[in-house]
């Protein structure tokens, strides 16, 4: 029975891995940027997949909530504000493509190279404390001065999103 | 299956085809979405380095919301100036917003 959980386990975890890889191909190949749009929310699922296998069920459902549920419904806003669907999107140039492919897949290989031969040791003493209790009091204790500029950034964000969106069309028109 | 290696190499395949994306495409939409990507493999690390490694686990998860959080504002910032380049331009491929190109 225990084998049986164990061998599950590790299926789901190999099935959201696959989830999150493929969904970032789609999300960057792809000429149309509606099926880029929704690779880019299976990618999220399933990161969000990985966060819960993590061990953190908080931060798993902060990255449906925040991602999957407000970034992406905003990429969704600004295609369909932005260019129409039914236009001939010009052809990738092939140095170009070639180009990307090579100087990524050599950053890829690098970070990878790095993971694999480093021998990363745990640190000594962990505490097993994971709950959201402790995030919130974190947040409000030491990490107040971090809490309230990210607060004051969003502020400034959705000022700026509202001002460079909202004048330019009073000007245009 | 549940190792840091594992978790290393899904956020590196993930940070380099978000940097394939930013690279390669010239919509602009396409290229938000790229570095979305970008940013979720950096948060992978940072949740995988403070599962197996980190002295304290809820600082980790604290960064990654704060990630998060800029994400969003970012994502917010970035829709803003595309919708005020195509009223500007009638498009959003990259190429064709040189106006300021030196």
């Amino acid at each position: 029975m225990n084998f049986m959980t164990e061998a599950l386990a590790q299926a789901a975890f190999w099935v959201v891995v696959g989830l999150t890889l493929a969904g970032a191909v789609i999300a960057v190949f792809p000429r149309n940027i509606v099926y880029n749009v929704l690779g880019l929310v299976l990618a999220l699922t399933g990161v969000a997949g990985l966060y819960v296998f993590l061990g953190s069920m908080f931060i798993g459902l902060m990255q449906l909530l925040i991602y999957v549920g407000a970034v992406c419904v905003a990429i969704v806003f600004a295609i369909m504000l932005s260019r129409p669907l039914h236009l001939e999107v010009p052809e990738r140039r092939l140095p170009k493509v070639l180009m990307a492919s090579i100087a990524s897949f050599i950053f890829m290989v690098a970070i990878i190279g790095v993971n694999l031969r480093t021998a990363w040791k745990p640190a000594v003493e962990r505490s097993t404390d994971w709950s959201v209790v402790t995030i919130g009091e974190l947040l409000l204790t030491r990490y107040d001065l971090v809490f309230e500029v990210i607060s004051l950034i969003l502020l400034v964000a959705i000022l700026g999103a509202i001002v460079t969106a909202g004048f330019s069309r009073r000007l245009s028109s | 299956m549940n190792t840091l290696s594992t978790y290393l190499i899904v956020a590196a395949i993930l940070f380099g085809l978000g940097l394939l994306g930013v690279l390669q495409r010239r919509n602009l939409v396409g290229m938000l979405i790229s570095i979305e990507l970008m940013l979720n493999g950096a948060n992978i690390n940072f949740m995988a380095f403070n599962r197996f490694l980190a002295p304290e686990p809820a600082v980790g998860q604290i960064i990654t919301l704060f990630v998060m959080g800029l994400a969003a504002a970012e994502a917010a910032i970035g829709l803003s100036i595309i919708l005020a380049l195509f009223r500007k331009l009638r498009s959003i491929n990259v190429e064709r917003a040189q106006q300021m190109r030196g």
